[in-house]
């Protein structure tokens, strides 16, 4: 009996203190003071990232045979703007790509003046913050050649990726810094697995970051926006999930 | 039986050390942590892949399965219907709620995965810099050679078998030798610090997009991203496995000695030369 009681106590008393734990758990989940805590862990994964390899290493590339037979979309299936729908009418052969922002020459390229820059092909894994994985061959120009005709101003330490498509009534955009701008594997992609990108893909641009997670490859890009801080566009955080949900701005794990 | 006569430890009548003591509670409390949020992070997407790619589409070997009526959980061909605690459960205003595991299990409790990601995050830091901590220490102060180095004797099997029937009778090594643990303790605990913690970082970094640049031989090892976060899952299985042993052999050796041990040091029985 006695040996049931102690084990009674020891099983309630483990359960009052899983209770009070997920309790002090979600209480401390809404306390902006314990984020910034628990986000210091982002601030480590960036500088230990950053600092093993050589900065510039490229992520995996993989065979024809290796891709996944459905290269699953996820976000927006299909923006539903007026501006959307009539460009995807016509192929998007109307579709701007505008370099904006501290550059010391600001760009307008079109969907065909992209198409016929130097294109680098790569297939690689699809890595999305949820856990899912798909790999695809993406085609498109890499972002540095677009950086080098627009020359960045010194200023200029992050460029932000504007979208056509709203998620909740707000514009998608997502930010990397100037040293994924300049990664070899960073491309404005036109073509998935050989065939122009399908709209639930991103169609006709998306960016392709290969060292971070899918919420940072933004799709149906318009314009490309070089800054000096993030604080002023959006919520300040640097992205939509990252103000919306408060996801991680570096996406490396 | 042969005991190295090496340096003694100044403490050496502490059953447990500072070290020891210190790494085990912080150890507990990450894991809890870890496990907890690790949950809400597979809730974002209950289903489990080998290879290097996985999405809806492809074929899942493990998943979780859920509706407003039925929830189940799929391993193989096999369906088992958890419904009320897996795939289909209430939450505590009664409202049904069709994420995998259930709020009681998570943190936080409500579905964040923004939320989940950094508690795993900083956890898996503190995590990992203390075990690594613990194992150089547990190296320097010969903790791994005195209690965890497992004797030419102690490889036979007569001792091994010896040692199970000890364990099926739950009657424990009290047998008053040098030794704080038994065979199967000793086997438990190395197969814990040595290889499935430090699996479970090595399985979880190489889930990471950037570490696959930096490290592409990670995710190699494992055999893809996917197969890692199923290694990852099955890491935690174990892990969880381990704990309810553990507790068990707690209860049986007597909760409250062998806890107040942990917490205060407690005392070597059995050593003469203490």
């Amino acid at each position: 009996m006695r040996n049931s009681l102690t084990r009674r106590t020891l099983l309630t008393t483990g359960a009052i203190g899983a209770g009070s734990l997920l309790t002090g758990c979600d209480a401390l989940s809404r306390s902006p003071a314990f984020q910034n805590i628990l986000g210091s862990a982002e601030d480590t994964n960036f500088l230990v990232q950053r600092a093993l390899g050589d900065r510039m290493e490229l992520a995996s590339e993989y065979n024809i045979a290796d891709l996944s037979p459905k290269f699953r979309a996820n976000g927006t299936r299909k923006p539903d703007t007026a501006d959307y729908t009539a460009s995807a009418a016509q192929g998007f052969a109307d579709w701007q790509l505008r370099l904006t922002g501290l550059f010391a020459k600001p760009q307008n390229f079109s969907l065909s003046a992209l198409q016929s820059m130097p294109q680098r092909t790569q297939i690689t894994r699809h890595d999305c913050v949820e856990g899912w994985s798909a790999i695809g061959q993406w085609m498109g120009v890499p972002l540095k050649i677009l950086l080098d005709l627009a020359r960045l101003q010194d200023k200029a330490k992050f460029l932000v990726f504007h979208c056509a498509d709203r998620l909740g009534g707000r514009p998608y955009y997502e930010s990397i810094d100037l040293l994924d701008a300049f990664h070899p594997q960073t491309i404005m992609a036109h073509r998935l697995n050989g065939e122009a990108i399908p709209i639930e893909n991103g169609a006709p641009l998306r960016l392709r970051v290969e060292r971070q997670l899918g919420y940072k490859h933004a799709k149906y890009v318009t314009g490309i926006e070089a800054v000096a801080t993030l604080d002023n566009i959006g919520s300040g955080k640097g992205g939509y999930w990252e103000d919306v949900a408060n996801y991680e701005w570096y996406a490396g794990i | 039986m042969i005991i190295e006569m090496t340096e003694t430890p100044k403490n050496k009548s502490v059953r447990h050390r500072l070290t020891t003591r210190l790494w085990h509670w912080i150890n507990a409390l990450c894991l809890l942590v870890l496990l907890m949020s690790g949950l809400t992070i597979f809730n974002a997407h209950p289903r489990l892949y080998w290879g290097e790619y996985g999405a809806n589409d492809d074929h899942a070997w493990a998943a979780v399965g859920s509706s407003q009526t039925i929830g189940y959980v799929r391993i193989g061909e096999t369906k088992i219907e958890t419904t009320g605690f897996i795939g289909n459960w209430r939450d505590d205003n009664g409202k049904v709620q069709t994420w995998a595991f259930p709020g009681w299990a998570t943190i936080p409790s409500y579905y964040s995965l923004a939320d989940g990601r950094r508690w795993h995050f900083f956890f898996a830091w503190i995590f990992s810099v203390g075990l690594g901590i613990f194992m150089i220490r547990s190296l320097f102060n010969r903790h791994v050679q005195h209690d965890l180095h497992i004797t030419r004797a102690e490889w036979r099997p007569s001792h091994i078998w010896q040692d199970i029937k000890n364990h099926a009778r739950l009657s424990f090594n009290m047998s008053g030798d040098a030794n704080i643990y038994n065979i199967l303790q000793k086997f438990s605990y190395i197969g814990v610090i040595f290889l499935l913690l430090p699996l479970m970082i090595f399985t979880g970094l190489a889930m990471s997009p950037a570490m696959d640049a930096n490290w592409p031989v990670l995710t190699d090892i494992f055999g893809g991203r996917q197969s890692a976060r199923s290694i990852h899952f099955i890491g935690m299985s174990l892990l969880v496995l381990f704990f309810i042993v553990h507790m068990a052999a707690l209860l049986l050796a007597g909760p409250l000695k062998e806890t107040w041990a942990m917490i205060t040091g407690g005392k070597r029985e059995g050593r003469t030369d203490a």
